[in-house]
């Protein structure tokens, strides 16, 4: 019973029953008009036969007398499925016809009238035909009666009333039928639905909305909860990540900082020896410092940001102006720095978040791309070179850092964007191992993505940007 | 000396001795972290400055309005009435002495928001002391007028701001329209420590922490356009702090 209410009680169901009564009544009106007009073009046809009748039988009347009407009246009379027929005196006498009896009052009104009837060859006394009459004033008082049995109307309209409600039931039934199965399949898809969510909502992350496949509005209310589930899901695993990581990445330099602090406390002998420690100690608490605000930088870029901060801006610019802050570094590590971003590129983002981004990337590839320097170019004598591209593609604005470095094996590409994942060959260099990962939350955070590839030898890394920032909503 | 040296000092380079140029200032400081404030108050001494501490938003703005101070120092959390509040009211009342926004907010929109509402300079916590005093002992100066100069000196070194000529003794010396910018801003603080931050922001307006020590960089770049051949160097790093120009003969 809960079960049907709960069916009774469906948009969908609530639906079907509303589209049944505006059909049902639309059908009525239609077979009421097929009705009418039908009974109308009967009653033409009745009426048209009889008046020809009464203008024959008045001709014959003129030309031959009483005697010669009620002859042929009563010749006619006797033929079967005749039409109805009598002459009456000016009292009401009957000259001849086959009609035994009428309603009362019939004769005296001349024209139009239902009336009911019995033939003269039938026995009893009931009235229990219908015909329509038309009752004509001959000259010389006499009246006469011509009409037609009105049993061949009747019985068409039996027959549309009996089809209009044999169809109304079944109209009714198939769509009550198929009111109850559109909706219990719809009903099972919702129920699949809330019992998915209701898992999920138990913690379980990684549970998807079903989709039919049908490509139906229930299909892409499911997808889109799903990349909804998707982003949700990617978001927590970020967050569990970074508890880890700081558990891990922010403990280590704290115990450091604590073990050297105690150490100094229990053998430092002299002032120096003090200084030493504490010099150290400011050392190690700026690197913390360093990697909490990159972590608070990354959280604000990936929580998303107020269109306010948005702003238009040429993306060769930026990469002069960091290419331009980076040279010198790069001069001192026996680099070449070059950047081609000849024509301007403007486009629309967080201005301060990207040129980070780009820093970010060319500081990478200073670090690293020296490294293999020795091996990969030192051969051909040319210098390490790092180029820095911005340029327009399409509707994407692409910044490139290509460097001669080791690069990134393959395997590890998709790796590098976490939080605080340094490959292992970069554990000497100094970092918090946070560079790319905001690079990546930037690329993101503009609806764009940080991509490697191959610089053979070497690393190229590129950050793809739409051109018109990022999209508020997705369509 | 060749290097700025500040061995016995307790603050590294930061003695009054040292900085000769220093002259002593009033500043108010409303921070309602007891232990901070007293950490600040004490710092300001002992390099020669005059520090006053208000505990709340209210009592901070009834001492900056009424009191003579050289700059005030502003956190942005405050008890009774938040800083940008207690900024607004002061610019609102006509006062005009400088503002450094102490702030555990450290991002770029939040920087924006602080000076938009009247702030002169916005330093995020945590901070290191070399680095705030720095950025108060410019504000400080602005107000006494370096700045409007059409040439600064510092020996025997010239920079023409109208012809971006930059002289030293009876030689031109070619620098890089950033260079030229670097030593302008160097040159404008002339005698006064400025840090690596204040560089990055003021020189090449960004306000992010660029990882590798760039500036030190560029620094040595300039200093080798500068200082290099000549006996008495102009361009001197501030151990712990940042770097400073001036004339080390006088």
């Amino acid at each position: 019973m809960t079960a049907l209410g709960k069916l009774f009680r469906t948009t969908t169901f609530k639906l079907t029953l509303a589209y049944l009564v505006v059909f049902v009544v639309f059908a009525a009106l239609l077979l009421g008009y097929f009705a009418l007009n039908t009974r109308r073009l009967v009653t033409e046809q009745i009426t048209d036969t009889v008046n020809a009748e009464i203008t024959g039988l008045s001709e014959q009347y003129r030309q031959g007398g009483i005697r010669r009407l009620v002859l042929i009246i009563e010749a006619r009379s006797r033929r079967p499925g005749s039409s109805l027929y009598l002459v009456t005196t000016f009292n009401g006498d009957t000259l001849a016809g086959n009609i035994s009896a009428l309603d009362p009052g019939v004769l005296d009104n001349p024209g139009w009238s239902e009336t009911g009837y019995r033939r003269l060859d039938e026995a009893g006394a009931d009235r229990g035909h219908e015909a329509l009459v038309r009752v004509f004033q001959l000259p010389g008082g006499f009246r006469l009666l011509v009409g037609r049995d009105l049993e061949e109307r009747q019985r068409l309209e039996r027959i549309i009333a009996s089809a209009g409600r044999w169809s109304a039931a079944v109209v009714v039934l198939i769509g009550l039928i198929g009111g109850v199965f559109v909706t219990r399949r719809v009903l099972r898809r919702v129920d699949a639905m809330t019992e998915t969510a209701r898992t999920i909502m138990g913690g379980d992350l990684s549970g998807r909305l079903p989709v039919a496949g049908s490509n139906d509005e229930l299909d892409r209310l499911a997808e889109n909860l799903n990349a909804m589930l998707e982003r949700i899901e990617a978001l927590m695993h970020g967050l569990k990540e970074v508890s880890d990581n700081i558990a891990h990445d922010l403990k280590t330099p704290l115990t450091r900082l604590r073990n050297h602090a105690e150490e100094a406390l229990r053998t430092a002998k002299d002032e120096a020896a003090y200084r030493g420690a504490l010099e150290q100690t400011i050392e190690e608490s700026d690197g913390l410092i360093r990697t909490f605000n990159a972590l608070l930088m990354i959280a604000r870029a990936e929580a998303g940001q107020s269109s306010e901060s948005l702003a238009e801006f040429d993306a060769a610019e930026i990469a002069h102006g960091v290419g331009e802050l980076y040279e010198p570094l790069a001069e001192e590590k026996g680099l070449t720095l070059t950047v081609e971003a000849d024509t301007p590129a403007p486009m629309v983002g967080n201005r301060e978040l990207v040129t980070q981004a780009l820093a970010n990337l060319v500081d990478n590839a200073i670090k690293y791309g020296g490294a293999a320097a020795s091996t990969a170019d030192g051969v051909n004598g040319a210098a390490p070179e790092i180029v820095v591209r911005a340029a327009g593609e399409g509707d994407k604005i692409l910044f490139t850092v290509a460097d001669h470095g080791p690069g990134i094996p393959e395997s590890d590409r998709g790796r590098v964007t976490d939080r605080f994942v340094r490959l292992e060959s970069s554990r000497t260099e100094p970092g918090s191992g946070l560079g790319l990962s905001l690079v990546a939350a930037v690329a993101r955070l503009h609806g764009g993505e940080l991509t490697f590839a191959d610089n053979s030898p070497g690393l190229k890394s590129i950050i793809a940007l739409p051109r018109g920032g990022p999209v508020q909503t997705t369509a | 000396m060749a290097i700025y040296a500040h061995d016995n000092s307790q603050l590294p380079g930061l003695t009054a001795e040292a900085t000769t140029g220093r002259v002593p200032m009033r500043l108010l400081l409303i921070e309602d972290d007891r232990d901070a404030a007293d950490y600040l108050v004490k710092a300001f001494r002992e390099v020669g400055h005059v520090a006053e501490h208000a505990a709340d938003g209210e009592e901070g703005l009834t001492l900056a309005a009424d009191g003579d101070y050289d700059v005030l120092i502003v956190d942005r959390m405050l008890p009774k009435r938040d800083g940008l509040s207690v900024i607004g009211a002061l610019r609102e009342q006509g006062v005009e002495t400088p503002v450094l926004i102490l702030s555990a907010l450290g991002q770029v929109d939040d920087r924006v928001k602080g000076l938009r509402a009247g702030g002169d300079d916005y330093l995020p916590k945590p901070y290191s002391f070399s680095e705030l005093l720095a950025r108060i002992e410019v504000l400080a100066r602005r107000r006494g007028g370096r700045g409007e100069e059409m040439v600064y000196r510092v020996g025997d070194l010239e920079l023409d701001r109208l012809s971006h000529r930059v002289t030293r003794g009876k030689e031109e010396i070619l620098l890089q329209p950033r260079e030229f910018r670097l030593l302008e801003y160097l040159m404008k603080h002339a005698g006064q420590v400025v840090t690596r931050t204040m560089l990055l922001e003021n020189v090449w307006d960004y306000h992010f922490d660029p990882q590798t020590n760039v500036i030190d960089v560029h620094i040595s770049r300039l200093r080798s356009k500068i200082d290099k051949g000549y006996t008495q160097p102009l361009l001197q790093t501030v151990r712990g702090a940042g770097y400073m120009i001036r004339d080390g003969a006088r």
